[in-house]
C-alpha cells in the first residue's frame, strides 16, 4: 500500500462515532459572517447596517487575483458590521445578521437531484467558482480559482484529491465521501475539466474502507477517476506528502505542486465546486465534526457559515464540565479558540473538545538526542538542530538548514519525549528568515 | 468549563516521554542482570548494587548542593549509567574503586557537562577507561565464573578472559590452531549463553541479544548502529582471519566473547553520545567496530571496544555535520 517516503508519525486515531449520519444543524437567531475567510488579500463590505439580504446574496467582493467573495449563509438583516475575534484570536471585520426566515436567492437550485452533466466550459468553470467564493476546505482556505489557473509554461498532469483527513478525531471527509460520493465526484469531474487533466486520484487513507468502497463504486462510471488507498500515516493530507505518496513525485524545495505537474484540492472543496458550477449555490454552509473524548453526542454537523461556534458544542450535548481546550481544527495542526464567541468560517473543519489532563504541554526537559524528531519529520529536516539554532538566534544557518521548507505539521514535536517546543522555535526561525530575506531584496 | 488554555499545535503528544525511554532501557538491562548474577552470584549483586546506588546518590547530591536544582534521579538514566558500569567490571573489583568510579561517570563524564543529554561520551565508558587506566591490574584480572548450578568450568580464582588469553598466547608466538584448544577457550555454546570470563555484562551474549530485541521492540534504539557494528566487526575479522588464520582469532570468538556485544547493544546506542541521522548511525557504527578490531588485534589493551565507543563519540558532531538527512525536494 502507498504513502509517503520520508518520515512520519502514527497519533492514536481517536476516529469516534464515524458511522453516524451527519445532522444538519438548525439556523441561529443571530449569525456571524467575517469579512475576509480565505488566505490572500482582504475581501471588501457591500451591505450597510439594515441592509436586507436573502441566503446567496454577495456580503463581501474581492478583485484580487488571490481573493475570495463571501455570501451570505442567512435571509434577514444587517444587524451591525463590527470588529469580533476569530479563532485565531485576533480582532476581525464581521457582518453580523438577524436571521429572519430561510429565504434564497431565487438562481440557487435546491433541489436534491444530482446533476452530472457539465454544460460549462473551462473558462467559465473558474469564474463561476471564483465567483461562488470556493476556498480550499482542508484548513488552509486557499482560493480554489487560483489553483486552476496554471501559469503559462506549465503543465498540468493529475489532479490530487485530498481525501486522506489524516488528523486525528476528524471524519467530515470521511462522511463526506460516504453520503455525498456522487455529488463529490462529479465535482472531481468539473476540476478536471477546468484543468484540462484526464487523471484524477483520490487519496484516502485506509482506515475509512467504506469511503473507499462506496467511491471505488462509483467512480466506474466517471472517467479518468482512480481512488488511491493510503497506508494511514499522519501528515498525509499535506500537499507535498499526498503527491509523493500517490505519484512517487517529488515537489522540489521552494516550489508548487503544479511544478511537480499536479493540483491538489480537498475531497470537501470538490463537493463545494459541485454546488457552485452545477447547483448555482455560492459556499454557504459546511460539514464540521464536533467532538472529542467526553463530548456526550459526538457528530458530523453541517452547517451554515457563520453560526456561532456555542451552538455547535450545544448540538453535541454542551461542553462537558472538564473541559480545558477547545480546537478549531485537529489535534496536530488546529487553533486552540481563546473564546467560544465567535462563528464557523470556511475553514472551520473541526471542533475538538480536550479536559484538563489533555489540555497541557509536558515540561520541556533536555534534549537527549534521541533522534527522534529527524526520524519523524516529513520533510527530511533536523528539528532537534533547528530549535537549537533558533534558540542562540543562528538565523544564517537555520536557513541554510532549510528551515524554509517546514511545513508545520507538528510530527517533531508530538514525537518528542522531552516535550521541547521545537515547531515553535521553528515558527520563530521561518518568520525571522522571511523578514530577513526580504530586507536582503 | 474551565478557562480555555491556548498553546500552539500540535495539541497531542506521543505516548512516550523520557522517563519511558530510560526505564525501558534499563528493563532491557534486566535479562543481562540476571545472567550476570547467575554466574558470579553474590559478587555480581553487590557490584550492581554498589554502582547504581552510588550513582544515584551523586547524580542527586551534585543537582542539589552543587547546582542547586531539583534532582532529575526518578529519569532513570543514573540506574542505566549505574548498570552499564557495573557490567563493564569485574565482579571482583573492590566496592571503592566502584563508588569512585560512579562519582566518575556521574560527576565528570554526565553532570559537569550540563546533565542528561548533554554529554558528549557514554558516562559509564569514561569511569571505565579511568579505572582500567588508574587500576589496571584490578580492572583486568577476572574472577572465573561459578554458575548458581553446577560446577565451574575452570578451577582457578581469577584469570584473563579467554580473548587475553588468546592475545597473550599470540604475543608469545603460539599458533592460534593450538591455542583454541586449550581449556581456557569456552566452546561456542558458552560463549553464546554466558560461560566465559570477563567483566559482569559480557558474560551472556544472548541476554544482551535479548534486551536489544525488547529495545529495537519499544522504539528505543534503532537496527543502524548495533547491526553495522558488530557487522563490521565481523567482516574485518573475517578478512583478517582468512589472511593468516594462526596469526588473526576467529571472527566468531570475537564477536561473542569481551565486550563487543555489550558495547553494540547497550554503550553504542547511548541516544545521547551517538549521531543523530541514520546515515551517520550507520557510520557511527562501521567506525566503532572498525576500530574495535584494530585495537583488539593491534592495541595493548585486550578489549577494544569501550576506547572504539569513546573516539566514535568524539566524532559525532563531525558526523552530525557531515551525515544528514536527505531534504524533500532538494
Amino acid at each position: 500500500m502507498k504513502t509517503f517516503k520520508i518520515g512520519g508519525v502514527h497519533p492514536n486515531e481517536h476516529k469516534i462515532k464515524a458511522e453516524d449520519q451527519s445532522i444538519t444543524l438548525d439556523l441561529p437567531k443571530q449569525g456571524i459572517v467575517f469579512v475576509s475567510q480565505h488566505l490572500g488579500a482582504p475581501s471588501e463590505c457591500v451591505v450597510v447596517k439594515g441592509d436586507k439580504v436573502k441566503v446567496g446574496q454577495l456580503l463581501t467582493k474581492n478583485e484580487n487575483f488571490i481573493g475570495a467573495n463571501v455570501h451570505s449563509p442567512f435571509s434577514g438583516t444587517v444587524n451591525k458590521i463590527d470588529t469580533i475575534y476569530d479563532a485565531s484570536g485576533y480582532r476581525k471585520e464581521a457582518i453580523v445578521i438577524d436571521v429572519e426566515g430561510d429565504e434564497w436567492l431565487e438562481n440557487i437550485d435546491r433541489s436534491e437531484t444530482i446533476k452530472r452533466e457539465i454544460s460549462l466550459e473551462k473558462d467559465e468553470i473558474i469564474a463561476k467558482i471564483k465567483e461562488m467564493g470556493i476556498v480550499g476546505l482542508g484548513g488552509a482556505c486557499f482560493p480554489t480559482h487560483v489553483k486552476l489557473m496554471i501559469p503559462e509554461g506549465k503543465t498540468a498532469e493529475y489532479l490530487i484529491i485530498n481525501g486522506v483527513e489524516c488528523e486525528p478525531y476528524l471524519t467530515d471527509d470521511y462522511r463526506l465521501m460516504v453520503e455525498r460520493g456522487e455529488q463529490c465526484l462529479v465535482g472531481v469531474s468539473i476540476l478536471q475539466k477546468a484543468l484540462g487533466v484526464k487523471t484524477a486520484y483520490i487519496g484516502i487513507e485506509n482506515n475509512k474502507p467504506k469511503a473507499i468502497e462506496h467511491l471505488k463504486k462509483l467512480t466506474k462510471s466517471f472517467e479518468g477517476i482512480e481512488v488511491v488507498a493510503l497506508h494511514v500515516k499522519y501528515p498525509q493530507g499535506a500537499e507535498k506528502q499526498l503527491i509523493n505518496a500517490i505519484t512517487g513525485r517529488e515537489v522540489q524545495s521552494g516550489k508548487l505542486p503544479i511544478d511537480a505537474g499536479c493540483v491538489v484540492c480537498n475531497i470537501c472543496t470538490a463537493h463545494a465546486v459541485y454546488e457552485a458550477v452545477q447547483k448555482n449555490k455560492p459556499l454557504i454552509d459546511r460539514i464540521v465534526t464536533v467532538t472529542g473524548l467526553h463530548v456526550e453526542k459526538v457528530a458530523n454537523l453541517f452547517v451554515r457559515i457563520g453560526t456561532p461556534i456555542s451552538m455547535l458544542l450545544d448540538a453535541v450535548g454542551g461542553v462537558p464540565a472538564n473541559t480545558s481546550k477547545i480546537i478549531s481544527g485537529g489535534p496536530m495542526m488546529g487553533k486552540a479558540l481563546f473564546s467560544t464567541d465567535t462563528a464557523v468560517t470556511k475553514g472551520t473543519s473541526a471542533l475538538l473538545l480536550m479536559d484538563e489532563s489533555d489540555a497541557h504541554r509536558g515540561e520541556p526537559t533536555n534534549c537527549i538526542r534521541c533522534a527522534k524528531c529527524v526520524s519523524a519529520c516529513p520533510m527530511g529536516l533536523e528539528p532537534y538542530l533547528l530549535g537549537a539554532l533558533v534558540e542562540n538566534e543562528d538565523f544564517e544557518r537555520a536557513e541554510n538548514e532549510s528551515v524554509m521548507d517546514c511545513i508545520e505539521c507538528g510530527s517533531c514535536l508530538y514525537t518528542c519525549p522531552s516535550y521541547r517546543p521545537l515547531l515553535d522555535c521553528i515558527r520563530v526561525g521561518k518568520y525571522t528568515v522571511r523578514v530577513l530575506q526580504s530586507k536582503r531584496k | 468549563m474551565n478557562k480555555l488554555i491556548i498553546s500552539g499545535a500540535p495539541h497531542v503528544h506521543s505516548p512516550q516521554n523520557v522517563n519511558k525511554i530510560m526505564w525501558g532501557v534499563v528493563i532491557a538491562l534486566i535479562p543481562t542482570l540476571l545472567a550476570s548474577v547467575y554466574f558470579f552470584r553474590f559478587e555480581a549483586l553487590l557490584t550492581v548494587a554498589v554502582a547504581v546506588a552510588s550513582c544515584l546518590f551523586f547524580e542527586w547530591a551534585i543537582q542539589k548542593y552543587l547546582l542547586k536544582q531539583t534532582p532529575t534521579t526518578s529519569d532513570g538514566s543514573a540506574v542505566i549509567t549505574g548498570l552499564l558500569l557495573a557490567f563493564n567490571l569485574p565482579s571482583n573489583l573492590p566496592v571503592w574503586m566502584t563508588i569512585l568510579g560512579s562519582l566518575v561517570a556521574i560527576g565528570i563524564a554526565k553532570m559537569a557537562f550540563g546533565g542528561l543529554g548533554k554529554n558528549p561520551f557514554n558516562p559509564a565508558l569514561v569511569a571505565r577507561a579511568f579505572l582500567l587506566i588508574s587500576f589496571p591490574v584490578a580492572m583486568t584480572s577476572w574472577p572465573t565464573i561459578r554458575p548458581l548450578f553446577g560446577d565451574a568450568v575452570v578451577d582457578a580464582m581469577t584469570g584473563p578472559t579467554p580473548f587475553g588469553f588468546l592475545k597473550e598466547g599470540i604475543a608469545q608466538g603460539i599458533p592460534l590452531s593450538q591455542l583454541m584448544q586449550s581449556p581456557e577457550i569456552p566452546s561456542y555454546a558458552n560463549l553464546l549463553f554466558g560461560a566465559n570470563g570477563g567483566s559482569l555484562g559480557e558474560v551472556s551474549a544472548l541476554a544482551i541479544l535479548l534486551g536489544g530485541i525488547y529495545m529495537l521492540w519499544k522504539r528505543i534504539i534503532t537496527w543502524h548502529i548495533p547491526v553495522t557494528f558488530i557487522g563490521s566487526a565481523f567482516v574485518f575479522a573475517t578478512i583478517l582471519n582468512a589472511i593468516n588464520p594462526e596469526l588473526f582469532i576467529n571472527p566468531w570468538v570475537h564477536l561473542l566473547s569481551g565486550g563487543l556485544m555489550l558495547g553494540a547493544v547497550f554503550m553504542a546506542t547511548d541516544l545521547v553520545t551517538s549521531p543523530m541521522s541514520p546515515k551517520g548511525q550507520l557510520v557511527f557504527g562501521l567506525g566503532c567496530g572498525v576500530l574495535t578490531i584494530v585495537i583488539r588485534v593491534w592495541g595493548s589493551y585486550p578489549e577494544g571496544v569501550s576506547f572504539a565507543i569513546l573516539i566514535m563519540n568524539a566524532f559525532v558532531p563531525l558526523i552530525d555535520r557531515a551525515f544528514k538527512p536527505r531534504v524533500f525536494g532538494k
